[in-house]
């Protein structure tokens, strides 16, 4: 039931995210032993290609390949001797030579990731391509908020920020509407891509009546070149529109939870207590995302063996 | 062109013979006589005439390209005139115009000249160079124009390379009145634009690739529609794919305004839902548009708005293809699917096959004052000869062009050319492939 490659959660039915969140569950579970070990993967390689500098989303992709005895190659072309010119399904030709049983792909391009994965054998894993899909971190994200809030199912979450330039807010979109959510956005105009409506989603140009009732809330980050007047006139400007502190808290919902994909560029997207303090959930979904990406390791590795010590897994 | 001597007779027997230029749609034999068509004479007996069975086939004036790359001289590992010119016959344009993007540019009569002489060396097709408007493509100097006509330049464009000073757009358009040469544009706004490389809309926003609105091509052309009508010149507006840059195209003729425009086989065919599987060959620009932009542009065709289907052909490297989306560079290739694709529009009875020929062949050859575009007695013999039901694979692959950069790679296609003459030579066969 669940693909060869995970590209996009645009690609996954509700019944694929669930199981995976299911399988995360029980990654979450080795991840509270002493010994945060099991033997799921071993004797199997997995390449962690990024073209695109990441640590974050690199160490927790590896961090999961160790506790499930994979052995993890980091290669990252644009740090070795990538030429611009080079092609990317030259690269990919090149890996897939080395037979690797699971290929990660992070590129600054939107997608990459599928055009590698026409030409591999090895499943693809999406750790995020461009503004497309990054559908780990919306993975987690569902994660979290079914372990926050007991469902998904029948809440409302407001995706603040960058929307336009942002994979997280694409692939948290639909997860969340799969999930049967309701989802809303608000971002300065500029932000708002074309025709968003046609992903199931409202826009508001109005962060009050886009956190209005609101269960959850998604702190995009924002880069800061995108902060110097192409597409808000400023920090300030933005972090006092849609800078979300705890006055700005009191238009949602009383148990609001609040969410960020990390880093947070603090006084900007969180002020500065939200960023470390509840209601803001940001380390959990640090710990989700490695338990998360254990789950989709093991799922979408293909060849993999039924773990040994981990019973729920297998299911 | 090394070309064979025409002094044959040569007899087209039973074809349905479609002559826009003297409004000619009915089945007759179209007899050629050394490099011209000659007189219909009736006579059943061939004799020493070589002949050309025809029947079932349309036989039209061969098509005319306003928009092409040869990438000749600079860039041989893409194209070069005489492999450019191969593929076009094979896809039944007997004469095409190349755009000055080429290294060096086209913006001196020495590269004019060059060009020209490397058509007659290799290219079985008529050659003619559209020169830069602006030295280097620049957009700031304009070029020799004088001395660019006498070369043999037949238009002047800086294409892709959108001038985006008004002044020197003005300047340039005012300057084309000496030499009576239109002056085409690539109407994109480039700040509009601003990196975009799909169409802005619903797939853009799910692929999470940098739109290009349709408003940057509406702008541009807007402002050019102002800048001819100003100046009196004649503005052709290349390859229109937005249904707003019909619309105003429509508008400023009525008005009175010089302006001509083309559009190309993919915006009438494709829509930006081909890219949902980030295929680098369907990249092009302007990108594959809506499909409300589509039909659009497809009803501009056919009410007389587009004068003219021009391919846009631009090979690009295998190497250069598997770039990521961003980096690849844009346009496909198009003489040998070019017919079969708009070919299209007659079976969905959008219009009629003499009024498509007009489009191929008859209105190009009158925005560039070639001397083509029909088979009236005594005019030159280039002469195509197609099967509008005869289904074929394409694999560009087994194609004449050096690149293999096409949206219609590997797919089935209807209608193809089996026969193409220029100057009263045969020069390509559907089954021999191409002769000289």
């Amino acid at each position: 039931m669940i693909g060869r490659d995970l590209l996009g959660i645009e690609d996954l039915d509700r019944e694929e995210i669930e199981r995976i969140l299911d399988t995360a569950e029980h990654m979450v579970e080795i991840g509270e032993r002493e010994v945060k070990k099991v033997p799921t993967l071993r004797g199997r390689t997995v390449v962690n290609l990024f073209f695109e500098s990441s640590t974050r989303t690199r160490a927790s992709f590896e961090i999961a390949g160790k506790r499930l005895s994979a052995d993890v190659v980091n290669f990252s072309p644009s740090a070795s001797s990538l030429k611009k010119a080079e092609s990317i399904l030259d690269t990919a030709r090149t890996l897939d030579a080395m037979d690797p049983d699971a290929v990660v792909v992070r590129h600054s391009v939107a997608g990459v990731p599928h055009r590698i994965a026409a030409v591999l054998d090895a499943p693809v894993i999406n750790a995020g391509d461009g503004a497309h899909e990054h559908p780990t971190q919306a993975l987690l994200d569902a994660l979290t908020v079914r372990q926050q809030k007991g469902r998904v199912d029948g809440l409302t979450v407001a995706i603040v920020g960058d929307i336009l330039h942002s994979r997280v807010a694409r692939s948290n979109i639909h997860a969340f509407r799969k999930l049967g959510a309701e989802v809303r956005l608000a971002a300065p105009p500029p932000m708002i891509p074309a025709n968003v409506e046609s992903l199931g989603v409202k826009a508001y140009t109005s962060l009050r009546e886009a956190l209005d009732g609101a269960d959850v809330i998604m702190a995009l980050r924002i880069q800061n070149e995108r902060l110097g007047g192409a597409y808000v006139p400023s920090i300030r400007e933005y972090s006092a529109t849609f800078g979300i502190d705890r006055m700005k808290l009191d238009y949602a919902k009383e148990d609001v939870i609040v969410m960020h994909p990390g880093p947070v560029n603090r006084g900007v997207e969180l002020s500065h207590d939200l960023a470390d303090h509840r209601p803001s959930v940001i380390l959990d979904q640090v710990r989700n995302g490695v338990a998360l990406r254990m789950a989709v390791l093991y799922l979408f590795s293909g060849r993999a063996t039924a773990p040994e010590t981990s019973e729920g897994a297998s299911q | 062109m090394s070309r064979v001597e025409a002094d044959a007779r040569i007899l087209l027997r039973g074809g349905r013979i479609l002559d826009p230029a003297a409004e000619r749609d009915e089945v007759a034999d179209l007899w050629i006589e050394g490099e011209r068509i000659s007189r219909a004479t009736g006579e059943q007996d061939a004799g020493d005439a070589r002949v050309i069975d025809a029947s079932g086939c349309w036989v039209m004036p061969g098509f005319v390209d306003l928009h092409t790359h040869l990438r000749e001289p600079g860039l041989e590992y893409k194209e070069d005139i005489r492999t450019g010119g191969r593929s076009a016959v094979a896809g039944g344009f007997t004469s095409i115009a190349c755009m000055a993007n080429t290294q060096p540019v086209n913006d001196d009569p020495a590269t004019t000249d060059f060009i020209l002489d490397r058509a007659r060396q290799g290219s079985p097709a008529r050659v003619y160079p559209v020169a830069a408007a602006t030295r280097g493509l620049e957009g700031k100097v304009m070029t020799e124009m004088s001395a660019l006509m006498e070369a043999g330049a037949v238009a002047f464009s800086d294409d892709g390379r959108t001038i985006m000073d008004s002044g020197v757009m003005r300047h340039v358009l005012e300057y084309s009145r000496l030499v009576e040469a239109p002056v085409m544009t690539h109407a994109e706004d480039r700040r509009l634009v601003a990196g975009g490389v799909v169409n802005e809309g619903s797939v853009s926003t799910r692929l999470g690739l940098p739109g290009n609105p349709a408003i940057a091509e509406v702008a541009l052309v807007e402002r050019d529609l102002m800048l001819a009508e100003f100046t009196g010149a004649h503005l052709h507006v290349a390859h229109v794919s937005t249904g707003g840059a019909v619309e105003r195209i429509r508008a400023a003729r009525e008005r009175g305004v010089h302006v001509t425009a083309e559009v190309a086989p993919h915006h009438l065919a494709l829509t930006d839902e081909r890219l949902l599987e980030y295929d680098t060959n369907a990249k092009v620009a302007p990108p594959l548009r809506s499909e409300e932009d589509r039909r659009a542009c497809r009803l501009g065709l056919v009410d007389g708005t587009l004068d003219a289907i021009a391919t846009d052909h631009a090979p690009h490297a295998l190497h250069e293809k598997e770039l990521d989306f961003v980096d690849a560079p844009p346009g496909m290739i198009g003489f040998e699917t070019a017919l079969a694709v708009v070919l299209d529009m007659v079976r969905e009875e959008e219009i009629q096959p003499l009024e498509l020929v007009r489009r191929l062949s008859t209105n190009p050859a009158r925005i560039l004052r070639l001397e083509a575009g029909t088979l009236a007695e005594g005019a030159v013999a280039d002469v195509v000869v197609v099967d509008p039901a005869r289904e074929w694979h394409y694999d560009p692959a087994k194609g004449f062009s050096k690149s293999q950069n096409s949206p219609w790679a590997g797919e089935s296609l209807t209608g193809r050319v089996l026969h193409t003459l220029v100057g009263g030579v045969p020069v390509f066969d559907v089954e021999r492939g191409v002769l000289v």
